[in-house]
């Protein structure tokens, strides 16, 4: 991410103390445990102009939920704040640069995983389309289950592994059915529950973020 | 963990492998998906008429101190008698009594989640009367003597293989492939029912304030046989099914078609405003309204949930749902299931017992983005898990969020545990997958991530240095 921002003429900077968002704190109730991760994440980046993640989820985490984690208290305004300087990777390019050639050169089929939290809490659809579309010698064939969710969901993978390898699988044979080399997506958890259970299943199924693939030249 | 909880886990860890269970749920919804879009598709915006559906209900549910007294009012003023009943227990007596007082021998009854909801069928059969449910999919799951699978489609988890060996034993039919032949041998039964029924039961759908009318929407007809043909119609409603206007039915119908069962406009929709009147050739003797809360006004005091209380009952949420499509629905073991259930059988029958609903769930929101009244019920998942864990949370996974915490927050130990955790893989192989593997939860069904020796954080200082 930081190779094609770069690219693009921009000055990166990136806080070396940062950690995890807390999303999966929150997600798993712990609202305190959350807020107190959060607040240390939202004190470090106060003087960033624009913050660009390479995950929708934990985007969706920092432009959505942190809103409502800080709902009615003393960090209410300054959670807002931060919220709004957010974007997630592809829609920073795309809707906020107005760029969709990077380019980028990558002669591979690939097949696309629209994570839940970025396409449903951040709105991402067409935006990594439109970079994909872009990649010098890339194919992009659809999958059935596109917008269908991997099954990890952060604790949920843990809590219940059954129901979220049985979700895992239903993917996987979507996406080897596109015949494609690489499933691509703009969450590195989707892509990490893919691997591991196609891995484990002996699928012939690669993984990769879409800001590797953006990379590539 | 509660019994319920772990009855849970343990049916859905059976049904997750039942390979031949997903490919037939998978299959009779590939079908709905294509009907539900198409429809979709002739509304002239689908999304401005979710908005417009949430914002009648809002009205709706934020007055309904208001609309009921104006339903009742109406309804009461053609002869229709009304009970408000605060539990289930309440509707179930009072149901029971009138059922008593008219000598009711037999009951055919239309479908309607809110008998699910108070176990109405087995009240009254406990007081000696027979009960049929009319409704084809409730009548096959009746005769399994199981609960629906679904809110719409009761008895969708069947083949009419099923469904033929089913009748065949309990109706002594004989075997047959064809869905039309079986209908028919449901239908010669049912017609028995409907003829020598003395009540009839049914829910309803919406209750118009306006006009102090109920709306009942059936595919089969089976509704306006049971309400108009038995001496006696008791119609049990949730108090949220009030709408304000007949008018609000023109959008409300054919959103429930639509997203219910993938049509334009159900079959049959009726409205009825009382029991017969003078002069008029059919329809009951008596009308009986019971609305029902059973729980319905708590979650009307909880403001942040309370758009809980616009559904209505398409069972649009279940079928987008990736854990509902892979578990099914007698896994929840509640009568709503699917995230509508998630989210609203804790409020109804006590969190920390159902609170392992809304914690299954990867939170995609598949059903807020289903949802034709704008639930947001995956938000509300969230918030049931809030409200758990500040009830009471397990002290062990307490610790692990408080160590959560003292990990994220000290940049130099997170670095440190990466590093480690890095060390500490090269030795996992030897205990991968096994129970006294740490990362069992995980291993048991998928391979772990190989943590980087370099990570980000390292190639961006020796950048900067």
């Amino acid at each position: 991410m930081t190779k094609v921002l770069e690219r693009l003429g921009h000055q990166v900077d990136y806080p070396e103390d940062f950690t995890c968002c807390g999303q999966p704190a929150f997600n798993s109730g712990y609202w305190d445990e959350a807020r107190a991760v959060a607040e240390k994440v939202i004190g470090m980046y106060r003087s960033a102009e624009i913050i660009v993640g390479c995950s929708g989820s934990c985007g969706a985490m920092m432009m959505t939920f942190y809103k409502e984690l800080f709902h009615g208290t003393p960090l209410e305004a300054e959670a807002k704040a931060h919220a709004a300087k957010c974007w997630e990777f592809s829609d920073f390019l795309v809707t906020k640069l107005g760029v969709t050639d990077v380019g980028a050169k990558f002669p591979a089929k690939v097949t696309f995983h629209d994570g839940c939290h970025g396409l449903r809490e951040v709105g991402l659809k067409k935006q990594p389309r439109a970079l994909l579309a872009k990649v010098q010698g890339l194919e992009l064939v659809e999958m059935d289950a596109a917008e269908s969710c991997c099954g990890f969901g952060g604790t949920f993978s843990v809590k219940f592994p059954m129901i979220s390898s049985a979700m895992g699988e239903v993917k996987c044979d979507s996406a080897l059915k596109t015949k494609t080399d690489y499933i691509v997506s703009c969450d590195a958890s989707c892509l990490m529950h893919i691997q591991g259970l196609a891995d484990r299943q002996k699928k012939p199924l690669r993984t990769m973020h879409l800001a590797e693939v953006l990379a590539k030249q | 963990m509660s019994t319920i909880a772990q009855t849970f886990k343990e049916t859905a860890r059976r049904l997750t492998r039942d390979l031949r269970h997903r490919s037939l749920i998978q299959n009779a919804l590939g079908k709905y998906y294509v009907g539900r879009d198409e429809k979709k598709g002739r509304f002239q915006n689908w999304q401005e008429a979710r908005q417009a559906a949430a914002e009648i209900k809002w009205e709706a549910v934020n007055h309904l101190d208001t609309y009921l007294q104006e339903f009742v009012k109406k309804i009461e003023a053609r002869g229709t008698k009304v009970f408000w009943a605060s539990t289930g227990q309440q509707a179930c007596d009072y149901i029971v009594e009138v059922a008593k007082k008219h000598r009711v021998r037999s009951i055919v009854k239309s479908k309607a989640m809110t008998g699910e909801e108070i176990h109405l069928a087995q009240a009254l059969e406990k007081s000696g009367v027979e009960v049929v449910e009319s409704d084809l999919g409730e009548y096959i799951v009746q005769l399994r003597e199981e609960p629906p699978y679904h809110i719409v489609f009761p008895a969708m988890h069947l083949t009419r293989h099923e469904i033929s060996d089913l009748f065949n034993k309990k109706l002594g039919s004989a075997p047959t492939d064809s869905p039309e032949e079986l209908t028919m041998i449901a239908r010669r039964t049912l017609r028995k029912k409907y003829c020598a029924a003395d009540m009839g039961i049914s829910g309803a759908n919406f209750a118009v304030a306006e006009t102090g009318m109920i709306s009942l929407t059936t595919n089969e007809g089976n509704g306006r046989l049971s309400t108009s043909l038995p001496r006696i119609h008791v119609a049990l409603i949730g108090i949220e099914k009030v709408l304000p206007t007949l008018d609000d039915l023109a959008l409300f119908l054919p959103m429930l078609a639509t997203v219910g069962a993938a049509q334009m406009l159900s079959c049959y929709n009726t409205l009825i405003g009382g029991p017969r009147q003078e002069g008029e050739a059919d329809g009951p003797e008596e009308f009986h309204v019971v609305l029902l809360d059973n729980g319905r006004t708590r979650l009307l005091a909880d403001a942040e949930q309370r758009d809980t209380l616009h559904c209505i009952r398409c069972g649009g949420c279940l079928n987008v749902c990736p854990i509902y499509k892979n578990i099914g629905g007698h896994t929840y073991a509640t009568t709503y299931m699917g995230p509508i259930g998630s989210v609203l059988t804790p409020h109804l029958r006590g969190l920390m017992e159902w609170k392992h609903l809304s914690f299954a769930s990867s939170l995609c929101g598949a059903c807020t983005e289903a949802c034709p009244v704008k639930i947001d019920l995956h938000h509300h998942l969230l918030q049931n898990r809030r409200n758990a864990i500040r009830c009471k949370s397990p002290w062990w996974e307490k610790l692990i969020f408080q160590g959560f915490v003292i990990l994220m927050n000290r940049p130099l130990l997170y670095r440190l545990g990466v590093k480690f955790g890095w060390f500490g893989q090269k030795f996992h192989g030897l205990i991968k997958g096994t129970k006294i593997d740490p990362m069992y939860a995980w291993t048991q069904s998928r391979e772990a991530p190989q943590l980087a020796l370099h990570t980000f954080k390292d190639y961006w200082r020796r950048r900067q240095s």
